[in-house]
């Protein structure tokens, strides 16, 4: 049953043994091992983007061809961290290595490597802290933990801290609050000043600097798709629908994560956005220079971030709208919720967002102006303003996979169980300890989700998997649902993989079956195609 | 190996004392003042200097850690205490936090069954062993308020009742000493024995578990065995808080063993892990509000960064655009 993505049987792969090794972590070398690291980041993308160390070179070379001075450069990039963000100082010194985030790791789950211990992942970095920045560390060296900054250690890091999908889940479980994404996110700015990327975090991001989406997909084409899927809808509802591109005056700006119209099953979740927009007759545009929800800037740096991110503000200015909406992503909403209105705000020249069909202000979003589309949907069933016929989605036995960012960044759990509970009959939950603020990554979130990644992806999607496969076995669950584009694409080769026997949707793709659109032909069949009558064969 | 340096740091710590008082009677002034004060100063400058050095770097996102349902629709039920949405919701879960040790209360223990299957049990262990040693150590700190005050504050009398209450032995057996002791020795064995936490186990891990043994331990046979003339330590204790320290005669070493690992707890407190006290209360995590989309958060460092405008990327699409019938700013 081993799928074409790994040739190893998932029986073997979950063979894992958790006991470590007899030799001290310090003195276990990285070893880079095909289907467990990601590809450098190619030069053209770090050139467009005006970063460090443009060059050929990848993770099993020998030499990583680092700058002269990157010794420097590191420790100095170190010192100035330490100084601006008081989590990265406070979490350089007080875990106490309790343990209690060990085993809350999918990566760690998955592989049994000790090295994805939360604690051990940040103790990588801590151990040059020490030894550079404390004065335990320069007296007693080793004895206090602490190592000099190498080349091997600056592997190490490479490794591990692209072996992190910065889900947040041990911070859940830390008595200290310690947020590993925190520490990834600071090695990983540290990586970045030297060249060692990805190409896989970082593509996207030279892609969305220039044509507006992580895809590279340019306007023209994006114009094209839209209408193709909108083709698609009316194909499939005899409904006509227009598609609304960069449309001055708008009161509202739609953003979504370009997943969304790049593959399936996102697509069908595109066109249930589309059918909503057009049923309920918003006033809305798309914008093909902000055509990204998504930001991949967090999976390399802060400045990034904000680079990308200050497109939808800039944008939804220039267009004149009062307000944003955004569509269904993971990590988007990590970056909307906590970092858009400080980065590029204050958004003083948006109005308070207020539903124009149920007259609700959305005044958890008031300050940034941005509300999540499951607020918004959850809103307008709550109000009775969309018909809704659930037995359409009568076939599917669905359950809910929590995305980390939404759950962990923000907390938005009930809106798409209220909306998932409204437009179809069958919906299961997954185990309470693999749910909610508990929940597991895909396994392939923070720029990890590419090919050559891919035994790390699996075993990392392990837990997750594991969740899926309880709930199919004991009450035939065959639909993942979850809110997040990453998700949608890494969830689908995790469930291959994992449980065959279950496909990924999202909650507006589960919206556009049941939403009965006025003027509609009789629906034959659900948005991907296949026939709503009868059961599966 | 780790544990065992530490061990030995420990002994040799502890033979320091005994011959520095049984032996070469060091007592006045090393043990009994020059040791104590420099101990408490070490231990209130290195706090300060600790937490000011935290708190001088700012805050510049609100990343908070959402556990629970946000604030959003009125007719959503939201969990202000694991998502605060107000000053007051923040308080609650730092309360929680620093009283009960909310976050370790979570802890599952994984297993991974053949199929795979993975179970994910509760395990309550840690947080009841880290909750049986933070709380008899404050109980044990606050009644030994009893010789540095005169009169003795009334709390400190309750607590002693209280601690005393099954009144097993004379002098009477505290609870709070055996819990202790007890809790100390699961938290060092299970670092111990546990081969995951052994691996991530350092030297500064084991060491304060066995300093803080060693001052139970030695603060119970000084009660129970030897019979410290309580007299006289109120003496010294008053002395020095009064700063007119005087040193009784015939204390006897055992007190100054104990004494001296307080000595050294107080001193190594600001440059280990244990400043995590002081830490918590600092944890962005856990101290900010979760509604960052409510009220904005500002950063006082926010750099000015290059973007790519909107001109500039019509400029390079605009044929394209106007071929396929986008609107454009400029012709």
């Amino acid at each position: 049953m081993s799928s074409e993505h790994l040739p190893i049987h998932p029986e073997e792969l979950s063979q894992i043994d958790y006991t470590p090794p007899k030799k001290d972590w310090m003195e276990t070398p990285v070893q880079f091992r095909k289907g467990t690291y990601c590809y450098s980041a190619a030069p053209k993308n770090l050139k467009y983007l005006g970063m460090a160390n443009p060059r050929e070179w990848q993770p099993h070379d020998a030499d990583w061809k680092l700058p002269s001075d990157w010794k420097k450069t590191v420790l100095d990039g170190m010192r100035e961290r330490l100084s601006k963000f008081r989590s990265f100082h406070l979490f350089m010194d007080i875990c106490v290595r309790c343990g209690a985030c060990a085993d809350k790791c999918h990566f760690f789950i998955g592989s049994g490597d000790p090295k994805n211990m939360p604690v051990l992942r940040a103790e990588l970095l801590r151990s040059v802290y020490r030894n550079d920045f404390t004065a335990a560390g320069k007296i007693l060296g080793k004895l206090a933990g602490a190592r000099p900054l190498t080349e091997d250690v600056i592997k190490e890091w490479f490794y591990y801290f692209y072996q992190c999908t910065e889900c947040r889940r041990c911070s859940v479980f830390c008595p200290y609050g310690i947020d590993t994404a925190e520490i990834t996110m600071m090695a990983r700015e540290l990586l970045n000043l030297i060249g060692c990327n990805i190409n896989w975090a970082l593509e996207p991001v030279a892609n969305c600097y220039r044509t507006g989406n992580h895809l590279g997909i340019q306007p023209h084409t994006f114009k094209d798709t839209l209408e193709f899927f909108a083709g698609e809808i009316e194909d499939i509802t005899g409904v006509r629908i227009d598609v609304p591109i960069n449309k001055k005056g708008a009161e509202i700006l739609f953003v979504t994560p370009s997943g969304d119209y790049f593959a399936d099953p996102g697509t069908y979740t595109l066109m249930g956005y589309l059918m909503l927009f057009h049923e309920i007759g918003l006033d809305y545009t798309w914008s093909a220079y902000a055509s990204e929800g998504g930001n991949f800037g967090l999976f390399n740096s802060h400045e990034l971030i904000k680079r990308l991110n200050a497109k939808i503000y800039a944008e939804a200015k220039r267009l004149g709208v009062k307000w944003i909406l955004g569509g269904e992503c993971g990590h988007m909403w990590r970056v909307i919720h906590e970092y858009m209105d400080t980065m590029n705000g204050p958004a003083d020249f948006l109005e308070e967002p207020v539903s124009p069909l149920t007259g609700t202000r959305f005044e958890n979003a008031k300050s940034t102006k941005m509300v999540h589309i499951m607020e918004f949907t959850a809103d307008l069933i709550r109000h009775n303003k969309l018909k809704l016929d659930p037995s359409r989605n009568d076939r599917l036995r669905v359950t809910f996979h929590d995305s980390c960012n939404p759950a962990r960044a923000m907390g938005i759990f009930e809106e798409p169980r209220y909306v998932i509970r409204n437009v179809c009959r069958n919906f299961f939950e997954m185990p309470e300890n693999t749910i909610r603020e508990k929940t597991f990554c895909c396994g392939g979130g923070a720029g990890l989700g590419t090919d050559e990644n891919m035994e790390m992806r699996m075993r990392g999607g392990l837990p997750r998997a594991n969740a899926v496969r309880y709930v199919h076995d004991k009450h035939g669950v065959n639909r993942l649902a979850c809110m997040c584009a990453i998700d949608r694409a890494t969830l689908s080769t995790l469930m291959e993989y994992w449980v065959p026997e279950v496909q990924v949707t999202g909650i507006h793709e589960l919206v556009g079956n049941a939403l009965v659109m006025r003027g509609e032909k009789k629906r034959e069949t659900d948005l991907r195609g296949e026939p709503l009558e009868g059961t599966e064969e | 190996m780790r544990a065992l340096y530490s061990f030995c740091a420990v002994l040799l710590l502890g033979l320091f004392a005994y011959f520095g008082v049984a032996v070469w009677g060091l007592q006045d002034p090393l043990f009994a003042i020059v040791f104590p004060y420099a101990a408490f100063g070490l231990f209130a400058l290195g706090m300060v200097y600790r937490v000011l050095k935290w708190a001088r770097s700012p805050v510049p996102f609100a990343i908070a850690t959402t556990c629970g349902q946000q604030k959003s629709l009125p007719w959503i039920k939201a969990n202000p205490i694991e998502n605060p949405c107000c000053t007051a919701s923040v308080i609650g879960r730092m309360a929680l936090e620093v009283l009960l040790f909310r976050s370790l209360f979570r802890n599952t223990r994984m297993e991974l069954r053949s199929g795979p299957r993975l179970i994910y049990g509760g395990n309550k262990y840690l947080w009841l062993g880290a909750m049986a040693f933070h709380w008899t150590f404050l109980i044990i700190l606050l009644r030994h308020f009893r010789f540095f005050t005169e009169p003795v504050p009334a709390f400190v009398n309750i607590l002693q009742s209280l601690d005393g209450f099954f009144q097993i032995g004379v002098p009477i057996l505290y609870l709070s000493g055996v819990i202790l002791a007890a809790a100390l020795s699961y938290l060092f064995l299970r670092r111990l024995l546990d081969p995951k936490v052994r691996y991530i186990s350092l030297a500064a891990d084991y060491f304060p578990l066995l300093l803080l043994l060693g001052i139970a331990l030695s603060g119970l046979v000084m009660r129970h065995f030897t019979k410290v003339d309580i007299v006289k330590v109120k003496e010294l204790a008053m002395g020095l808080v009064s700063l007119h320290p005087t040193v009784p005669e015939g204390i006897g070493a055992p007190f100054y063993l104990h004494l001296f690992f307080v000595c050294v707890l107080l001193a190594y407190f600001p440059f280990s892990k244990l400043v995590h006290m002081g830490g918590i209360f600092l944890s962005p995590t856990r101290n900010l509000r979760g509604d960052s989309r409510r009220h904005r958060h500002v950063n006082p460092w926010n750099p000015h960064v290059e973007v790519h405008t909107y001109e500039e990327w019509e400029d390079e699409f605009r044929d394209k655009m106007k071929a396929a019938g986008l609107p454009v700013e400029r012709e």
